[in-house]
């Protein structure tokens, strides 16, 4: 995975990005056992399994701005752009519901992943700005070419908007994409694809969208810390056992 | 708490000057610092603690924040010497205190006894320099035990058949069984062969102050941030600093290790963080670099009196580069499995470490384990079925299906040692620091590619015993990229085929030893860290028994 190429990263140190009543309810015994002089470790050690989620808000605290900005952006009612035009936004917005739709479940809208990509792009991945730069106008000119009738990407219908995509898309079957191979549709597009597959499904505890949306659709648990059983095949297993004949075997 | 660290002038002679933090370099300096010497460790990366490890998938895997990174540190890439090697990274490994220690699936086979005696018991193989190690299991075995209980090793002894002789138990009982384990073993039972718990470099017990494993999921590529993954950070060199006669410099890039006229080292020089230069001198100097940087570093330091590289008379400094090989498939089972859940590996099978050439057509052996060793973002990369889509419903769609339900059949093959599979210094590529960058040379022997397809074939055997719905493997192919770093300052009796003897001491300079991937004589069947590590401890009680009598300066 070479998506992002810088060594600095950015994103500031946040202790105050909300978390949730169920975290903030075991804070306190955190803290105050914190205060007793015990160390992260030695608490871990003792065993207090549950509080995983709690351990892991208050100390993993960096990283987290991307993903404040992409969540307060959605709700403020002027989103903050750093990068794109709002107009560019809602073009970004669109292509990245394409990739990850909304359909019964939340995808790349829901996540705010344009507003991450957003920030990204000002950030950590300012080298790729030149693929948005040189990819939305030809996304434009597609969307003209394919149907003279729509104005731009956003507005057009989902089947319109997937044909187009398809048509930077060069691995996408032959059959499924309107024949226009072009220099850099694919480089564009596959750029497109990380950063909405990243945007949705980074930790959201480490950076990612913080209402986890994407690990929701994965079924990927939030926490980072579990027990066994860990699924279906583990719950019921009595445990290892020799091989009945064990010893050794003559080799093939 | 740390101990008060002790702070040596580059101009005071310190006992031993260590380059290098990693698994090799972190016993290393625990042991010589504990025997009573006083020892400086520069390691080219920082000093990053448990608090700095987290669960960003950018910043770890995308942005080198634990590895090498790819800008600073240049590779070029050719598959044999008549090739011009062309800019590609082919190369990762930890930079940061602690090495690759720190983010490595630590998956901890020992090596059996046939590794060390392979070239007696089958003869010569063309196209393979391949020889018996100067040293045996036997050898070897009260370090394996010693890796084992002081650095930390999860397991059951005596649960595989194929085992080799051990002189104690692991210290503590395997990790849990994951879905991906009862799978493999149901179905390794099926098929006759023998799954069992993989020892595993990972606390399933809480010990001298750390944690047992909380099952957080991010393991492979990234730190532990509870001190359960036996790391050199984690459980070397909180005890070499505990001495109070280690100093753990970090950010320190050692680019050239001196020498005096009578041939003699005198210490390393290095950069530090401003890329002011300066020396550290010692009375005895320990490369520790891994396989890749500990040749290079002798290359870099040739001079008048050793023009082709510092101990480099046999010409053998960077050759018989060793990767392993292997191979991955992937099944889809019906059920939620989560083996995103935990750390990699459960359960493992060595029916086919040790083969017949003669039976099997080639020669070969290897290990197989079940695992998960994905990120979610990884999953979602590369973790599909071929030929799924791509984007779009049908992707959201199988992305929500398989995620709970894949995992990983993993097989670990030897690589055969090869004159020409080398790292060198590249004639045109420099790096961040004008000094050459690595280059590597390297061209699978036709036998790893042969076993290594064969016994990926025995892994998707298993996925098909296990019930796997869909199955699929990647494609086996010559390799263009690097992560185990064997062989490249082989040890050896005969100062013409190989860099050191068995005491890690090289040939050619009395007070200069090398220990890591590149002392190893052969490759193993896949899992070369724990024999690192018992190497490292063998030969620091070599070096300290010289050193006691008066032998090396």
């Amino acid at each position: 995975m070479r998506l992002f190429h810088r060594l600095d990263s950015p994103f500031p140190l946040d202790l105050s990005f909300p978390r949730g009543l169920q975290s903030l309810q075991f804070l306190v015994p955190l803290r105050t056992t914190m205060k007793n002089n015990l160390s992260r470790r030695n608490f871990l050690s003792q065993g207090c399994s549950s509080l995983s989620a709690v351990w892991v808000s208050a100390h993993f605290p960096a990283m987290l701005s991307a993903a404040r900005h992409a969540r307060e952006s959605a709700q403020s009612a002027t989103p903050k752009l750093g990068f794109f035009t709002p107009e560019q936004a809602d073009e970004i917005d669109a292509i990245t519901s394409r990739i990850i739709p909304s359909d019964g479940t939340p995808g790349a809208h829901e996540a705010g992943v344009v507003y991450f990509i957003d920030q990204a792009l000002t950030t950590f991945a300012v080298e790729e700005q030149v693929h948005y730069r040189e990819g939305l106008p030809e996304v434009a000119a597609r969307t003209k070419e394919l149907f003279p009738s729509i104005e731009k990407f956003s507005s057009a219908t989902p089947e319109q908007q997937d044909e187009i995509l398809a048509s930077f898309d060069e691995k996408m079957p032959a059959q499924r994409r309107p024949n226009r191979p072009r220099a850099g549709g694919q480089n564009f597009f596959e750029t497109m694809r990380s950063h909405t597959i990243i945007a949705f499904l980074l930790d959201p505890d480490s950076g990612g969208d913080p209402n986890g949306t994407g690990w929701k659709v994965l079924g990927r648990e939030r926490s980072h810390m579990f027990q066994p059983p860990f699924g279906y095949y583990d719950q019921n297993y009595a445990g290892w056992q020799p091989v009945p004949d064990g010893t050794r075997k003559s080799k093939s | 708490m740390r101990p008060d660290l002790p702070k040596y002038k580059t101009s005071d002679e310190v006992d031993f000057v260590i380059v290098g933090s990693g698994a090799a370099g972190g016993i290393m300096a625990k042991e010589l610092s504990t025997n009573g010497f006083r020892v400086v460790v520069l390691e080219q990366g920082p000093y990053l603690t448990e608090a700095d490890f987290g669960h960003n998938e950018v910043k770890i895997l995308a942005q080198d924040f634990l590895t090498n990174h790819p800008k600073l540190q240049p590779n070029t890439f050719r598959k044999t010497p008549d090739d011009k090697a062309k800019p590609q990274r082919t190369v990762v490994y930890g930079r940061l205190v602690g090495g690759t220690s720190v983010h490595f699936t630590a998956n901890f086979w020992r090596f059996h006894e046939i590794d060390f005696i392979e070239r007696s018991k089958i003869g010569s193989i063309a196209g393979s320099t391949l020889v018996d190690w100067p040293i045996t299991y036997a050898d070897l075995e009260p370090y394996y035990t010693k890796v084992e209980w002081e650095i930390g090793v999860s397991g059951l002894a005596h649960a595989s058949p194929f085992d080799p002789p051990r002189s104690k138990p692991y210290p503590m009982p395997p990790l849990p069984t994951k879905g991906s384990g009862v799978l493999f073993e149901q179905a390794a039972r099926k098929l006759g062969w023998h799954a069992f718990p993989a020892p595993m470099a990972i606390l399933s017990q809480p010990r001298t102050g750390r944690s047992a494993c909380i099952n957080c999921g991010f393991c492979l590529a990234f730190g532990c941030e509870v001190g359960a993954k036996s790391s050199s950070l984690a459980a070397a060199i909180p005890v070499a600093e505990k001495t109070g006669r280690c100093e753990i410099r970090p950010n320190s890039y050692v680019h050239r290790i001196e020498v005096d006229s009578n041939g003699r080292a005198i210490g390393a020089t290095y950069f530090d963080e401003k890329r002011n230069v300066h020396l550290q001198k010692a009375k005895a100097v320990v490369l520790c670099a891994n396989g890749a940087e500990t040749p290079r570093l002798l290359l870099l330091s040739a001079n008048k009196q050793f023009p082709n590289g510092l101990a480099n008379s046999s010409g053998y400094v960077g050759k018989n580069l060793m990767l392993n090989g292997g191979g991955i498939s992937f099944g889809v089972f019906e059920h939620p499995v989560n083996d995103y859940k935990g750390f990699a590996v459960s359960r493992i099978l060595h029916d086919f470490y040790e083969n017949d050439p003669q039976k099997l057509g080639f020669y070969g052996g290897g290990g197989i384990d079940a695992r998960y060793d994905l990120t979610p973002i990884g999953f979602a990369m590369g973790a599909l079925p071929p030929g799924s889509p791509r984007w779009g419903k049908g992707y959201k769609d199988l992305l929500a299906h398989n995620f709970q339900r894949t995992f990983e059949v993993f097989s670990h093959t030897t690589s055969l040692p090869i004159e020409n599979n080398s790292f060198s210094l590249d004639p045109d590529v420099t790096d961040a620091w004008g000094l050459p960058a690595l280059r590597m040379t390297y061209k699978d022997h036709p036998d790893d590619i042969k076993f290594a397809r064969w016994l990926n074939e025995r892994g998707l055997q298993l996925l098909d015993a296990a019930g796997a719905q869909r199955k699929w493997s990647f494609p086996i192919d010559e390799q263009v990229f690097a992560v185990h770093l064997l062989g490249t300052c082989r040890m050896g009796n005969d100062p013409k085929t190989s860099v050191i003897n068995k005491d890690h001491r090289t040939h050619d300079v009395k007070n200069l030893f090398l220990c890591d991937g590149s002392s190893m004589v052969t490759s193993g069947r896949g899992q070369p860290t724990m024999t690192i590590e018992a190497l490292a401890f063998r030969a620091a009680d070599r070096i300290t028994d010289l050193a006691r009598r008066n032998e090396i300066a």
